[in-house]
Parts: C-alpha cells; structure tokens; sequence
C-alpha cells in the first residue's frame, strides 16, 4: 500500500531509512497514524536520532502486546508526538518470550521512567538500564504479569491477599 | 419553638432502648470512602438538594474516629481494601457500612484481577445500593434502611 505522508513525516522516513538502512524492518499506515518498526538493538540509536534530528521530544505513551507467537511475542509500542510540526509517530520493537528485554529510553525521554514501569508491571519486559525499575501498580509481591495473554481474567486465588477480617485484639 | 411548647405540663415516657435508638438514628455521621465516581453522587446526597441534613447525617466526618456509617462509594483495589479495612477497624462502635453502587456491592463490570469482587469480602456490609453510580436518593434510600436497622436493635437493654 502506498504511504499517504505529509512532508515532515516524509522526511523522518527518509532519514530514517538512510541512517539506519538495516534496522528499519517495516513501515506501514493504519487507522490514521504511521507505525514503524525497528530491530530491537537501534532502539535507543533511532529515539535520539528521532528527537534530535526530527523534533519528536514528546512521548506521548508507551504500550505493550503480548502477541501471542512463538517468536517474538512481546511487542512494545512507542507513541511518538513532534510538536513542531504536529505529527504522530508510533515506533515498535518486538522482543523474545524467554526474559524479554529492552534497552530504557528513560535517558532519551525522562517520561519514559514511569511508562516503562508500567509495561514491567503488566508484561514483565524488564528494561535495561532503567534507573528504578519496580511494579507501579501492583504490589511489590506480586507474581504475575496480568496482562499476559495466559493469565486469567479474574486472577489467581489468593495471589494477592485481602485484609485480616478479624482486628487486632491487643 | 422547642418540644416543651407542645407538651405543656406533660411529660413522656419511653424504653431507653427507643431513647436511644432515636438518637443514634438521627445523627449517623457517615465517613465518605469515595474511590470513584459514585463519590460525586455521594457529594450531591450531602449537598442542599438532597440533603442528608434531613436525616441527620450531613457531617461528613473525615476522621473515622468521629463516624457511625462508613459509604464505600466506588471500585475498591486489592491495595485500597486494606487501607479501608484500617479506617474501618478505627470506627469506634457500633458502626454501619453501606456499599454503594455496582462495584463496591459486587465489583460490577470490574471484572478482573486488581478489583474486589464485592467490599463485603473484607467490610461487614449492612446495606447495599444497586445502580451505576446510584441517584442520591437510593443513597438516601440506604440510610433510611440503616436508620431502620438501628432502630430495630438492642442498644442498651437485653432481650431476655
């Protein structure tokens, strides 16, 4: 399909595909908004390139997939927003089942801190580098990474304790 | 005006118990456990229009130590159930607690892992309101049930 792109799009492609020729695995458009897709190593390389030399200085929001194959099952989404030129950008890097792992962007974006926490505490993708990479939601004890596609909808019994219904008698 | 003009000369009697009850039905103090949306609702019975005054329980008591009827207005997480359980455990007696709405009640369409399925897993629940969030007047509806309830109980006699 070809791209519909504006100009600076357009040129955040180009350079892109110029500078990292053979990191850049896939570049497509759907539901109004342009994914690109990288091999996981250049991820910190083309987050600063992206800021640096295209102005993309705000991170909007980072999500997670499982995906659910057999390789590379975790996807995670970064929500790119230039705000000089009003452009959305999202960049994906997919990761394997076994001990996924991602270099942190929290160097390139400090908003990055919190959002990976997040993804850590829903996927269990641990982030390299990160400067305190603890669960943000769900208790510290917890085992699971709920939002795993094999993790059931109601959770696991007695994963996470309720208070004693009986008060302290001293 | 007091009630003297009414009596004249006259005087009343009663049980102690209804003494009692009467006066503890009318001043329920409630102590706002507001975790979501249905706080607002529960903003709007305290306020002029519904206006809990009427019933007695227009103070809303951030202090549990001051408070009879604890209303869990909202979704109540794994984490937040133990910092109401303290709260609760802190109400001096004798207390009350109404559920207010679908997911304090049952955990509504919270249906998942972070969610309590219902306060009353942790909370003994007295009365429980339907709806998504209630109308102020079902939480109205509620403290009369539970005004109802109090006057029903042995407060100071023993049944014997």
């Amino acid at each position: 399909m070809a791209l519909e792109l504006n100009e600076s799009l357009q040129n955040t492609i180009d350079g892109l595909s110029e500078t990292f020729t053979d990191k850049l695995i896939e570049v497509y458009q759907s539901t109004g908004d342009t994914f690109i897709r990288i091999e996981s190593d250049a991820l910190v390389d083309v987050c600063n390139y992206l800021k640096d030399e295209h102005h993309f200085v705000f991170l909007t929001d980072i999500a997670g997939t499982d995906r659910y194959t057999s390789d590379e099952r975790f996807e995670v989404i970064y929500n790119l927003v230039c705000l000089k030129h009003q452009t959305r950008l999202m960049l994906k890097v997919r990761c394997e089942e076994e001990a996924p792992e991602l270099m942190t962007v929290s160097t390139v974006w400090q908003a990055a801190n919190w959002m990976e926490r997040e993804v850590y505490d829903m996927f269990g993708v641990r982030f390299k580098e990160h400067p305190d990479l603890r669960r943000i939601f769900l208790p510290e004890d917890f085992d699971y990474f709920p939002l795993r596609k094999e993790f059931p909808l109601l959770g696991i019994q007695g994963s996470i304790e309720l208070p004693n219904t009986t008060p302290d008698t001293d | 005006m007091g009630v003297e003009s009414a009596l004249g000369e006259g005087y009343l009697t009663t049980r102690v118990d209804s003494l009692v009850n009467w006066a503890r039905a009318n001043a329920a103090w409630p102590m706002p456990m507001g975790l979501a949306c249905c706080a607002i609702e529960m903003m709007a019975f305290a306020g002029p229009k519904y206006d809990a005054a009427r019933f007695g329980s227009e103070v809303m008591r951030f202090s549990p130590r001051q408070s009879d009827v604890m209303i869990v207005a909202g979704w109540c997480t794994y984490k937040m159930s133990h910092a109401i359980r303290r709260i609760w455990d802190q109400m001096p007696d004798p207390k009350w607690c109404i559920a207010m709405g679908a997911c304090a009640s049952t955990g509504g369409m919270h249906r998942c892992y972070g969610v309590v399925q219902g306060v009353d897993n942790f909370l003994p629940v007295d009365t429980y309101i339907s709806g998504c969030p209630p109308r102020p007047d079902a939480v109205l509806h509620a403290l009369m049930k539970i005004q109802d309830k109090i006057k029903t109980e042995h407060s100071v006699m023993l049944d014997t």
